[in-house]
C-alpha cells in the first residue's frame, strides 16, 4: 500500500514537473526553447519509426557489441587475474593508468588508428567499459569467501567447475556494480565518438540538427537520448535483481541478525 | 595397515618473526569402520589438523596417508564438514542444490536430487529442500551442511565442531544419526568437538590434544556397549568414568601454563 | 610495466603494428620530453584542469546542500526521486549542442557540462548518506535534548562525510571526462582540443603523448581522492567503533 502511494507521489511529480515546462515553455518564443508540444510533435515524427532504423538502431548496435565485448572481457581478466596475486601486481600498475585516460581522448587515436568506421567506435566504447568491469571483477573474485572454495575442493569439483558454480556467481554482485558503471561510460562514449565521426547515430543526429538550427529536432534527440539513458539502466537492474535476489536477501538477513 | 595414518604431522603457519606453530608431530592412525574424537583448548590446531588430513592444507613436515596412499589433494572418498557452517554453503543455491552440487561428479542425474532430498529428510529438513541459506537459522544451516556430507557418502568423514550451534534436542539426534550411519554404511569418522560428554558418547577413541602448539597428550579408549543410547548410555557408570578422566587431563592441561587471554572457548 | 612497454616498443619498431598508427613507445616519450618544454602544453594543461576544478566546486556547491535538504526530508526526498532518477541518466554529451548554441565554444561551454554532469553522483551520495545516519547516534543526540540544526551539524553531517568524498572521487572522473568531451567536441581550449588536432594534423606522437599527459593527470587525481576517501572512511570507521565500544 505504501509503496503505491510512494508510486503515486512520484509520478504525480513527474506529470507535474512535464506540466511546468509545457506552461512555461508554452509563452517561450526563445529560439532555444522550443515549446514543449512542438519537442513532443517532432519526438513522434522523428524517431516513430522514421530515423529509428538509421539511427537509433546503429547507436544501439554500436553499443552493445563494445559493452558485450568489455563484459567477456573484463569477466575473463578478472577471474584470470582475480585468482593470483602475482599477475594482479603485474597488471595493477598498466590498468591503473589505462583506465585513467579519460575515454572520450582515445577517440582521436581510435580514427588514426581505426578509421571512423563503427570497429574504432566498439572498440572505443569497449575500451571505456572494461575498466570498471575488470577491477571489479578481480575485486570480487580475490575476495571470494574461502571456505566456500575449500568446500568445492574438498568435494573433489573440477576446477572449471569450481570457476563456473563457485567463483563466478560469488564474484558477481561486483561485477554487476562494474557493469553498471560500465553502461553510464558506455552511452556517454557512444554518442561522443558519434558527433565526432559518424553519418550516422544519435549523437550524429543530435550535432547535425543544432548545426542546420533544427532546434525542435535537436531537443528530441536529447529527449531520446534521456529515455534510452533511463531504460537501459532499468534493463541492467532489472537482470542484476534477478540473477542476484540471493544477494540482497543474505545480505539484509545478515544485517538483521547482527 | 591402517585406513589413515598421521604420521609426525606439523603445521606452521607464516614465517620468520610471523611464525605460528599451529600443530606439532601428532601421530596416531585411524582404524576402518572407526569413530574417533579429537578434542583440545581452543586454538590448539584441530581445524588445521582436520584440514590437512582432508588434502586441503600442505602440512609443514610429516605426512597423511589414506589406504596407503599419501594425500596430497582432497581424495575422492573423504567429505568435510566445516566449523563455518555460514560460510561453506554457497547463498545462491537452494539447500537441495547445495547437497546435489558435489554429486555433479558422480553423475548420477536425476538420481541425485532425490539422495540429496532422502539426506535433508535425514537431517529433519525434508520441508526446507527449496530454500535458500538466509532462510535458515543458523543450525538448519549447519544441518544442511552435515546433509552435504552424507549424501556424498564418504567412506571417511571428517566433522569440525558440527554440532556446535545446534539446541540440545537436535543435537542428541543429530549424534544418534552420525551414529547409525556409521552402523548402516560403515563410515569411519574423525570428530572435533569441545564437548566432553559428546566425544565419550559417540567416540572409540578420544584423542586429547595439548594447547598450542598441538601435540596429543593422551589417548582414551572407550569401551562403552554398542548401540549407544542417550540415556541408557549415559546413565553407565562407566560413562561417567570415562568422563570424570578426560575432564581432568583437560584441566590439567589448562593448568600447565598460565592461561593466555584467548585460551577460554571460543 | 617495463615489461609490457619493452614489449610494446618491440611490436611497433617490427612493424608488426604499423608506427602510423602506434609508434614505439620511446618515440612518444622524446616527444613528450619536449613538449614538456613547450608553454602550450601547460597551457593546455591548465585549462583543462581549471574547466575540472571550478566545474567540481561548483557540483560541490550546488549538490551537497541540494543533498542535505532533499535527504533530511522524506516528503522532499520522495518528490524528487523520480525527476532525479530521469535527469540522471541522461548522459550529459547529449546537452553538447545545446550549450553550444547557449553559451557558444569557450570555456562556459565547458564548465556548464563538467557541473551538470557530477551534480549526480554528487546529490545522489549526499542523499544516501544523510539517510544513512546512526539511528543509536541520533536517539542518543535526541534523548540529549539537540535541537535540529545541532542534530543535523553534529551528527548526521559527520556520517555522512564518507559518502560525499565517495561521490566526489566519482565525480573527479566525470568532470575529467566531460572537460575532455567538451574540448574535444566542441573545441573548447584544452588538452582534448590538442589531441583531436594532433590526431587530424597526422602528428601521431605527439597525439599520443598528449594521451600520457592526460592519462598521467586522471591517475594522479584518481590516486588523491582515492586516499581521501580512504582516509575519510578510516577514520569513520573508528570512530564509530568507538561510539559502540561506550
Ligand atoms: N590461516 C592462518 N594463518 C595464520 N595462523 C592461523 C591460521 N589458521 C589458524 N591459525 C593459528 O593456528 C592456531 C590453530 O588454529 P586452529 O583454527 O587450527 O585452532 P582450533 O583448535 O580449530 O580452534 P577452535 O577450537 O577455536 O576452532 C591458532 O593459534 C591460530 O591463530
Ligand atoms: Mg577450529
Amino acid at each position: 500500500m505504501r509503496r503505491v502511494t510512494a508510486a503515486a507521489i512520484e509520478l504525480a511529480m513527474a506529470l507535474a514537473l512535464l506540466a511546468v515546462w509545457w506552461i512555461w515553455s508554452a509563452g517561450s518564443d526563445s529560439f532555444y526553447f522550443p515549446p514543449l508540444p512542438d519537442i513532443l510533435a517532432t519526438f513522434g515524427d522523428t524517431w516513430v519509426f522514421a530515423r529509428a532504423g538509421s539511427d537509433v538502431v546503429p547507436s544501439l548496435a554500436r553499443l552493445t557489441a563494445g559493452f558485450s565485448i568489455a563484459v567477456v572481457i573484463g569477466i575473463g581478466g578478472g577471474i584470470l587475474l582475480g585468482g593470483s596475486r602475482t599477475a594482479r601486481g603485474a597488471v595493477g600498475p598498466i590498468v591503473e593508468f589505462l583506465r585513467a585516460i579519460p575515454p572520450p581522448a582515445l577517440i582521436p587515436a581510435g580514427i588514426v588508428a581505426l578509421g571512423i568506421g563503427d570497429v574504432m567506435k566498439v572498440f572505443i566504447i569497449a575500451m571505456a567499459c572494461i575498466w570498471p568491469i575488470l577491477l571489479n571483477a578481480i575485486d570480487g573474485v580475490a575476495g571470494v569467501e574461502t571456505t566456500l572454495v575449500e568446500t568445492a575442493r574438498s568435494y573433489g569439483i573440477r576446477r572449471r567447475d569450481r570457476l563456473r558454480f563457485v567463483i563466478l556467481p560469488a564474484a558477481l554482485p561486483q561485477i554487476f556494480a562494474g557493469m553498471r558503471i560500465s553502461l553510464s561510460v558506455a552511452i556517454i562514449v557512444m554518442v561522443v565518438s558519434e558527433m565526432v565521426a559518424s553519418s550516422n547515430g544519435i549523437g550524429f543526429f543530435i550535432l547535425q540538427s543544432q548545426r542546420s538550427f533544427a532546434i525542435a529536432e535537436m531537443w528530441s534527440g536529447i529527449l531520446l537520448l534521456g529515455l534510452l539513458g533511463y531504460a537501459l539502466n532499468r534493463g541492467l537492474t532489472r537482470i542484476e535483481r534477478r540473477m542476484l535476489h540471493w544477494h540482497r536477501a543474505t545480505r539484509s538477513s545478515a544485517l538483521a541478525r547482527t | 595397515m591402517s585406513l589413515l595414518e598421521v604420521h609426525e604431522l606439523s603445521k606452521v603457519y607464516g614465517e620468520g618473526a610471523a611464525a605460528t606453530p599451529a600443530i606439532s608431530e601428532l601421530t596416531f592412525a585411524v582404524e576402518e569402520r572407526e569413530f574417533v574424537c579429537v578434542i583440545g583448548p581452543s586454538g590448539c590446531g584441530k581445524t588445521t589438523l582436520l584440514r590437512c588430513v582432508a588434502g586441503l592444507l600442505a602440512p609443514t613436515a610429516g605426512s597423511v596417508v589414506l589406504r596407503g596412499k599419501r594425500v596430497a589433494r582432497p581424495p575422492d572418498e573423504m567429505a568435510l564438514v566445516f566449523q563455518e557452517y555460514n560460510r561453506s554453503l554457497f547463498p545462491w543455491m537452494t539447500a537441495r542444490q547445495n547437497v546435489a552440487f558435489p554429486l555433479r561428479r558422480k553423475r548420477l542425474g536425476k538420481q541425485g536430487a532425490a539422495r540429496a532430498e532422502t539426506a535433508l529428510d535425514e537431517v529433519g529438513l525434508g520441508r526446507f529442500v527449496d530454500h535458500y541459506p538466509w532462510q535458515l537459522s543458523g543450525g538448519m544451516q549447519q544441518r544442511v551442511a552435515i546433509a552435504r556430507a552424507l549424501a556424498y557418502q564418504p567412506s571417511v568423514l571428517l566433522m569440525d565442531e558440527p554440532f556446535a550451534s545446534v539446541d540440545a534436542q537436535t543435537r542428541a539426534d543429530l549424534e544418534d544419526l552420525i551414529l547409525q550411519l556409521r552402523q548402516r554404511f560403515g563410515v569411519t569418522v574423525v570428530f572435533v568437538t569441545h564437548d566432553i560428554d559428546e566425544a565419550v558418547y559417540l567416540g572409540d577413541r578420544i584423542v586429547v590434544l595439548t594447547r598450542a602448539p598441538g601435540r596429543i597428550r593422551e589417548t582414551v579408549l572407550v569401551g562403552l556397549p554398542e548401540p549407544r543410547d542417550q540415556i541408557e548410555t549415559k546413565a553407565l557408570a562407566e560413562f561417567t568414568r570415562l568422563r570424570t578422566h578426560v575432564n581432568r587431563v583437560i584441566k590439567q592441561e589448562a593448568a600447565r601454563q598460565p592461561a593466555s587471554p584467548d585460551a577460554q572457548g571460543s | 610495466m617495463l615489461a609490457a612497454l619493452s614489449v610494446l616498443e618491440s611490436v611497433t619498431r617490427t612493424e608488426l603494428i604499423s608506427s602510423r598508427h602506434f609508434p614505439p613507445p620511446t618515440k612518444i616519450f622524446s616527444t613528450l620530453a619536449r613538449e614538456l618544454g613547450s608553454a602550450t602544453l601547460w597551457s593546455d594543461l591548465a585549462n583543462t584542469l581549471g574547466g575540472w576544478a571550478l566545474g567540481l566546486a561548483l557540483a560541490f556547491a550546488i549538490a551537497v546542500p541540494l543533498g542535505i535538504v532533499v535527504g533530511s526530508s522524506a516528503l522532499l526526498h520522495r518528490l524528487l526521486a523520480l525527476p532525479i532518477e530521469f535527469l540522471r541518466p541522461i548522459p550529459s554529451v547529449a546537452l553538447v549542442p545545446l550549450v553550444v548554441l547557449v553559451y557558444g565554444t569557450g570555456f562556459q561551454s565547458k564548465l556548464f557540462l563538467v557541473v551538470f554532469a557530477c551534480l549526480w553522483p554528487l546529490l545522489i551520495q549526499t542523499i544516501y548518506g544523510v539517510q544513512d545516519t546512526d539511528p543509536v547516534a541520533m536517539d542518543t543526540a535526541r534523548s540529549f535534548g539537540l535541537g535540529r540544526t545541532e542534530r543535523l551539524v553534529l551528527v548526521t553531517l559527520p556520517g555522512a562525510v564518507p559518502y560525499i568524498a565517495t561521490g566526489l572521487r566519482i565525480s573527479s572522473s566525470v568532470a575529467l571526462m566531460l572537460a575532455v568531451t567538451a574540448e574535444l567536441v566542441i573545441g573548447s581550449a584544452g588538452l582534448g582540443r590538442s589531441i583531436n588536432l594532433a590526431g587530424e594534423g597526422g602528428a601521431v606522437e605527439l597525439m599520443y603523448a598528449l594521451i600520457v599527459v592526460i592519462g598521467v593527470t586522471g591517475w594522479a587525481l584518481n590516486s588523491v581522492f582515492a586516499r581521501i576517501e580512504r582516509r575519510v572512511l578510516h577514520w569513520h570507521v573508528s570512530v564509530r567503533r568507538l561510539e559502540h565500544a561506550r
